[in-house]
């Protein structure tokens, strides 16, 4: 698979794909999409960048285990629900914070901070899976 | 949603009055498990850090659970749905006696585990993430506790599932792996077939809420019909594989003595209690007219188990294998409260038996693996043939080895003889002297293989072969390994727990028959879900 083409064309696939991973999980609350769609994309991301240039490089590029992404995701999503605690109501209640800027409409909430935690559980599972099966290849 | 310009009437589908703060109570045995479990998972190369923050919040889950307890007694069960949307179309977290009790007596466990895994656990198990998979089957252990939705039943059966798996292999040994391979297969087989009922159940009732399908099976005029015959018989089979009944029994003694003791410890203590649990909450809170009609299949099925499970113990010379046959045996025993109970008159008394005789093995079978990892490490051998001469090594341990093999038998003074007495009393007041002779008869039976254990292990002068009236100095792990706090202090906690069950069974009996009447007469526990429409 090491072919000069894909090596070339690697990175910026790679790198497309976890642009588009991002813009998957964000449009995900009212439209197809979030969470776990964005993880896996962004996976398959992590899984070519290994294909082509080595899964040393691979993990050098996401800097933290893909466990620890993960255990990271875990806890700001089971942390996302906690929020309500504040406001009387019962796990897991969505509280929103809208506000105006640059008369764009940003709407932030806690499914959306539960959904990047979906989407850091699963690039962190699913990744940590694929970078150990393609190590096992090099062998 | 919010921020659109519509004005929308969210009392038509949303909780709009407040939550006490004290019924957050319900969530936090899964919440700080959860959290903590991946809390753990990224600091887990830290090794030293671990075992302190693992114990401490297994701590925390103790002291919540705990006050879970003290809040549901007091105020009777409370519920709390999931993100304020109204049941039954919000996911309820419920928690009843029944519940309550088995989180908070499940949590001790856990905790006196974790201590215990202190010096078990070497730091390469550590940095595998032993802490933050004991903590997230603990989040599955008391989520399938605390449910009141079937499918969100499954969902904490997974995640149970997916820790112990994790756990199981935890050292990467073959025999590890061949241990998993049978455990994960059948469990495999076992959630597909939960998953398969849970489906068509939807499609009978078009609801997964307990509390609401409850409801609408006691309104059916045929409740006894095919459809819901094969729902209630995937159940059963379900469950009785999750709780290794007889004949589905056969991957627990092929796969308990592989991994590290304390994990075969927490293993036996909580995982089958967990299926005899959703036994009990689906057959006696949901579907309690396929019961009438199953109850003797389930008898059969108790009968096969606590005889195959003695029998078993006595043929085994290895002490892990040996006491996977008990925890065996003791499941028949609580089936066999499951059986009784559909004859409606003794079912509070029998389901409370199952539920007291279900916290007495929960503490017992724990115990009696920490122990056998104690021995192990005394006499560096868990085959009998091999062990000897305990007893001179220390009399006090030998003691408690003895206070347990009395318990686990259903000897009084000790916490197996109750739920024993009210189990056989029931079976013989409900006119089913089978299942209350099986009951003695397996107990019995698991008196001798315990005697056996003892005589060997402790009683003699040494390994086999050395002769009679001497004995033999055994080697095994060294005097600074074994005399570690780490060690000695959660079996001591869960030993007084049993002598204080077998001495004070009051407090005990009443939190089973308050557990037992919340799911055989289940208004309270419909109502607390279900609103005033309920």
């Amino acid at each position: 698979m090491r072919t000069v083409i894909f090596r070339t064309i690697a990175p910026y696939l790679a790198a497309l794909m976890v642009l588009f991973s991002i813009f998957v999980l964000l449009r995900g609350h009212n439209e197809p999409g979030g969470g776990f769609i964005g993880g896996l994309i962004a996976a398959s991301a992590l899984a070519i960048f290994g294909i082509a240039c080595g899964v040393a490089s691979v993990r050098r590029a996401i800097v933290f285990h893909p466990m620890s992404i993960s255990g990271f995701g875990l806890f700001i999503g089971a942390l996302a629900g906690v929020l309500s605690f504040f406001k009387n109501q019962a796990f897991m209640t969505s509280q929103w914070l809208i506000f105006d800027l640059f008369d764009v409409e940003i709407a932030l909430s806690t499914p959306l901070v539960f959904d990047i935690g979906v989407y850091l559980v699963v690039v962190g599972a699913i990744g940590s899976i694929a970078l150990a099966l393609e190590e096992r290849e090099a062998d | 949603m919010a921020g659109s310009s519509v004005s929308v009437d969210y009392a038509e589908a949303m909780i709009t009055t407040p939550i006490a703060a004290g019924d957050w109570l319900i969530v936090a045995p899964s919440l700080i498990t959860m959290v903590g479990g991946a809390l753990c998972l990224m600091l887990r190369k830290n090794t030293d850090l671990q075992p302190k923050l693992g114990v401490f919040l297994l701590g925390l889950l103790v002291l919540a659970s705990l006050g879970l307890l003290i809040r549901v007694l007091d105020q009777g069960v409370i519920t709390m749905v999931m993100g304020n949307w109204l049941p039954p179309f919000g996911i309820a977290v419920t928690a009843d006696p029944l519940g309550a009790t088995l989180t908070f007596i499940g949590s001790v466990v856990a905790f006196c585990a974790g201590v215990f895994a202190m010096q078990t656990v070497s730091s390469s198990g550590r940095r595998y993430g032993f802490y933050p998979f004991l903590l997230l089957l603990m989040t599955g252990v008391c989520g399938s506790f605390l449910t009141a939705d079937v499918f969100n039943l499954y969902v904490w059966f997974e995640v149970l599932l997916i820790s112990s798996y994790g756990l199981l292999i935890l050292g990467n040994e073959r025999i590890q792996l061949d241990g998993a391979v049978k455990y994960g297969v059948l469990n495999l087989v076992g959630t597909n077939l939960f998953l398969i009922a849970t489906g068509l159940l939807y499609g009978i009732f078009g609801t997964l809420n307990m509390a609401d399908i409850a409801v609408k099976v006691d309104a059916l005029d045929n409740p006894a019909s095919g459809a819901l015959a094969t729902v209630a018989a995937l159940y059963f089979l379900a469950f009785a594989m999750k709780a290794a009944a007889f004949p589905v029994n056969f991957w627990l003694p092929a796969s308990y003595h592989t991994p590290n003791i304390v994990v075969s410890a927490v293993f036996a203590g909580l995982l089958t209690k967990v299926g005899v649990y959703a036994l009990i909450r689906i057959f006696v809170l949901i579907l309690p007219a396929s019961l009438e009609y199953m109850a003797d299949v389930i008898g059969i099925v108790a009968i096969a188990t606590l005889i195959t499970g003695a029998l078993g113990a006595l043929a085994q010379s290895e002490i892990r294998r040996l006491l996977g046959y008990l925890v065996i045996a003791g499941i028949g025993s609580m089936l066999a409260g499951l059986a009784i109970a559909s004859s409606g008159t003794q079912a509070t008394l029998a389901i409370s038996g199952a539920i007291f005789y279900a916290v007495h093995s929960i503490i017992v079978m724990t115990a009696l693996y920490m122990a056998a990892g104690i021995m192990g490490m005394m006499g560096s051998s868990f085959n009998l043939r091999e062990l000897g001469g305990l007893y001179h090594k220390s009399v006090a341990f030998a003691g408690v080895f003895l206070v347990l093999a009395f318990a686990v038998s259903g000897l009084p003074p000790f916490s197996g003889f109750w739920p024993k007495v009210m189990l056989v009393d029931a079976a013989f007041q409900g006119g089913r002297f089978w299942l209350g002779a099986a009951i003695l008869v397996s107990g019995f039976l698991t008196t001798l293989a315990m005697g056996r254990v003892w005589i060997y292990a402790f009683w003699r002068g040494g390994p086999e072969g050395t002769a009679d009236g001497q004995s033999v100095d055994v080697t095994g792990a060294a005097e600074g390994q074994l005399s570690s706090g780490a060690l000695w202090l959660p079996l001591g906690v869960l030993t007084a727990l049993v002598i204080y069950f077998g001495l004070q069974p009051e407090w005990m009996i009443e939190l089973a028959t308050q557990g037992a009447s919340s799911v055989v007469d289940p208004f309270g526990y419909i109502r607390s879900v279900l609103g005033e429409q309920g």
